[in-house]
Order: structure tokens, then sequence, then C-alpha cells
């Protein structure tokens, strides 16, 4: 009933204008001692066209920049590429239609948890490259409900070529998502699927979940993934100090972070392991972190993790900052409001 | 002897199958086909139960990945959604009430 309402009358003010946002990070990785500083520029282009279609595009600029091994001025290279561009249509309240380059819709981290102002933890999961790399297709994708309790979403898609990590060449891929969340509970559990349309014809598999209690300002994400190519899962918790009892102008701008994690090589070897930029072998890991949110869509990060596998143990430090950006590409006021 | 279909065109006719399908059972009202992103202009007593229906909804969504952003004006809220519709797979009817009151 309150969509009906919703939609009983629009006016001219209200008409969605194009927008340039994105997020800026700058980081320190501390690894096995090593420091990397890590800089990233990620904008996301949104044109609305009409009232059904959305262009939109998210490109990637990121320098990673290191000591030479035997000292002198930190330099790295500068990666340049375009993350997605897609065009999508909004059908109708189940389907929306995609086209062009898109997320792979395969687990939640790649398509919803990437930006830096987004993760709670700056590091990636060490599954985050099964199959994950940007897909160039159409895919069919929505979500409505399945009854007064339940929402349910779906993403299925056919990528004519993907684009490949490192030397791996590009490959054809069908496969999809689908996920229920139920309001309630805030519970969404899902899986996911992909088959490579080539060769051996692989099959991949992903399975998430997320959690948000209402009483308490708790976070919970899980994802496990299957592949030729390795497999693994993790755990996270984020939790915002929102209800301590001190320092609370302090406290409820603050989150902690735990992440428990593990992968499992699979049987292509450690080269290509390292060309998926995947572990070379099984590799656990544990992290911890807290972020301060100084303000809207600018937070400080700080994390330490401890990694465990048969190349050695060793630490992994993370700083820095992440912003989010969000600037109007055309006037946000009615002519009437204006004048 | 039966010729095997292609996997590539087996999925493509679930999809289109499923993109015929969805068009018939859509029906959505026609005032809502108009435009599926727009801020809504309604009465009083309906706005507050909308404000509060948008915030439940914004809460049990938006928060699913990412801290309560602050209000921005309408016609950058009405972007913002469309994305999320399309990025978060979030219902038209969540889209709707969520826009009404991040734009209250």
């Amino acid at each position: 009933m309150l969509s009906s309402f919703a939609s009983a009358q629009t006016g001219d003010g209200d008409k969605p204008v194009p927008i340039l946002s994105g997020s800026i990070g700058t980081f320190s990785f501390v690894t096995a001692g090593q420091n990397l500083i890590d800089t990233q520029i990620n904008p996301v282009l949104l044109v609305p066209l009409g009232d059904r279609w959305l262009i939109e595009s998210r490109a990637e600029f990121e320098g990673q920049f290191q000591r030479p091994p035997g000292g002198g001025p930190y330099g790295g290279p500068v990666d340049k590429h375009v993350d997605y561009a897609q065009v999508d249509y909004i059908a109708n309240p189940y389907l929306t239609v995609t086209a062009g380059r898109f997320l792979t819709p395969f687990g939640i981290f790649n398509e919803r948890l990437y930006p830096v102002w987004i993760r709670s933890l700056q590091p990636d999961p060490l599954i985050l490259p099964i199959n994950t790399a940007p897909s160039d297709g159409f895919m069919f994708r929505g979500g409505f409900p399945v009854s007064s309790q339940a929402n349910m979403n779906y993403a299925a898609y056919v990528s004519t070529t993907s684009i490949g990590i490192g030397s791996v060449d590009s490959e054809r891929h069908a496969g999809g998502r689908i996920g229920f969340f139920l309001p309630g509970p805030r519970l969404e559990i899902g899986g996911s699927f992909q088959r490579t349309l080539q060769d051996d014809r692989k099959n991949a598999f992903g399975f998430h979940m997320g959690w948000q209690p209402a009483k308490a300002p708790l976070n919970l994400r899980a994802e496990a993934a299957r592949s030729f190519v390795g497999s693994g899962y993790w755990i996270e918790g984020a939790y915002r100090l929102s209800q301590a009892h001190f320092w609370q102008k302090a406290m409820r701008r603050t989150e902690v972070v735990g992440r428990a994690q593990q992968f499992f090589v699979g049987a292509i070897g450690a080269d290509a392991e390292a060309d998926f930029d995947l572990p070379s072998v099984n590799t656990r890991e544990a992290d911890f972190g807290v972020n301060y949110f100084l303000r809207d869509g600018l937070k400080g990060t700080f994390s330490y993790g401890r990694l465990f596998s048969s190349e050695g143990d060793f630490n992994q430090w993370s700083f820095g900052l992440a912003y989010r950006f969000l600037i109007p590409l055309g006037r946000v006021a009615a002519p009437s409001e204006s004048q | 002897m039966r010729k095997r279909m292609h996997p590539a065109t087996f999925l493509a006719a679930i999809l289109f199958a499923l993109a015929c399908v969805s068009s018939v059972f859509a029906g959505a009202p026609a005032a809502a086909k108009k435009d599926a992103s727009a801020v809504p202009v309604v009465q009083p007593s309906d706005a507050e139960t909308m404000r509060i229906q948008g915030e439940q909804r914004f809460h049990a969504n938006c928060g699913r990945c990412h801290a309560a952003p602050q209000k921005f004006p309408p016609r950058m809220m009405a972007t913002v959604l469309r994305h999320m519709r399309v990025r978060a797979t979030i219902t038209a009817e969540d889209q709707r009430l969520i826009l009404f009151y991040m734009t209250q």
C-alpha cells in the first residue's frame, strides 16, 4: 500500500541528476617488515537517462609504491583500469537488464563491499580473486519481495569475454547469484555459481551470508568460494561501539573489526596461483582492525593481521584514510527552488 | 539422434524466458511506471508512515554494507538510489521508501 502512496505524484524537481562519486584512499601496508604505500582514486560516474535508464562506470587509479631492496626513494607502478562501464535498464520491479562491462556477481564482497570507504578492513580477503574479474556481456538482475517477510535477489549473466588477471587469457562464462534477505532479522543468505563455457568447462561455487541484528550495532558477514583455482572462506564481524557508556562522543564513531579466513590452493600450481593474485600455498589469516569515522564519508583505518602458511608466518599492519565524495554534475535544485 | 543444446544458448533462452515472465507478472501500478526513482509527494499522515517505513528499510538495506550517509538534495539521492537499486538489488518499494526518507 505504501508503494502506491510513494509513487502517487512526482515533480520535475526530483528528477535524478548525473553524479560524479567515488572514493579516495591512501594506506600504508607493512607486510613482513616491508612497507607498501597504496594510494588510489576510484571515480564513479552515474548518468541517469529518462525514468528507467542508468549509465554507470567506475575506474581505478592505484599507485603502489615501495622502496627498492637496496634502499632509495619510493617508486612503483600506477595501475589504471575500468572496473565497470555498463548500461542498466530497469524494465520492471522484477528485472533490470545490464549490458557492458560489469562486476561479476560472485559472492558479495566484489560488488558491494570492495570500495575503500565501505570495507571494514583494508586488506583484501584471500579468496577475493576467485571468479571476480570483471565480465563483459549482459546480465539480468533484480530484487523483489517473495513474501511479507522475505525478499529475493538474483543476478544471471553471460560474459562473452572476461578480462583475465596477469597472464590468464580471457574466457567465456555463464553464471549467477541468488540471495534471500529477511528484513525482520536482517539476515541474508545466498549462493553463487559460475561455469566456464570452454575447454574443461569448469564450475565454481560460492556462498555468502550477512546478519545485522537490530538490537546490537553488529555487522556479521561471511563468504566461501570453491573453484579450480582454489577454495576458502572468510568470516568478519564489525561492531560499532555506540552502546558504550563512556567516551560516548568518540565511541559512537569507533568500529572494531575482526576477520578470520583460510585459503586452500587448487590444482593449478604455485605460479598460476600467483597469476590470480592468490597465495601459492595453503594460508590462514586472522585480522583485527579499528575504524574511526571522522565525518560523513571520511574514516581513519588501522588493522593488524597475522598470516600462517608453510612459507612462514608473518605480520601485516595497515593504516590509512578513506574518503567518499559525491559531486552533482547538474542543477540539484528545481528551477522554482533556485529563484 | 537429438542434438544437444549449447549451454550458452540454453542459458540465454532461460534468461529471455525470465525476462518475458517477469514482464507479464510485473503488474506495476501505472503511476509507478512513470518514474522508478522520483520522490513522491503525499499527504502528511501518509508521509509520517512512509518516513518511518523508509527509515526502517534504510537501516535494514543500506546498513548491510555501509554506515549511514548524510542526506543529499533530492535530485542527487534519486540518482544514488537508482544506482543502489541495481548494485544492491534492493526492491522497487524499498527504493521509493528509502528515497522518501532520505529526502525529508
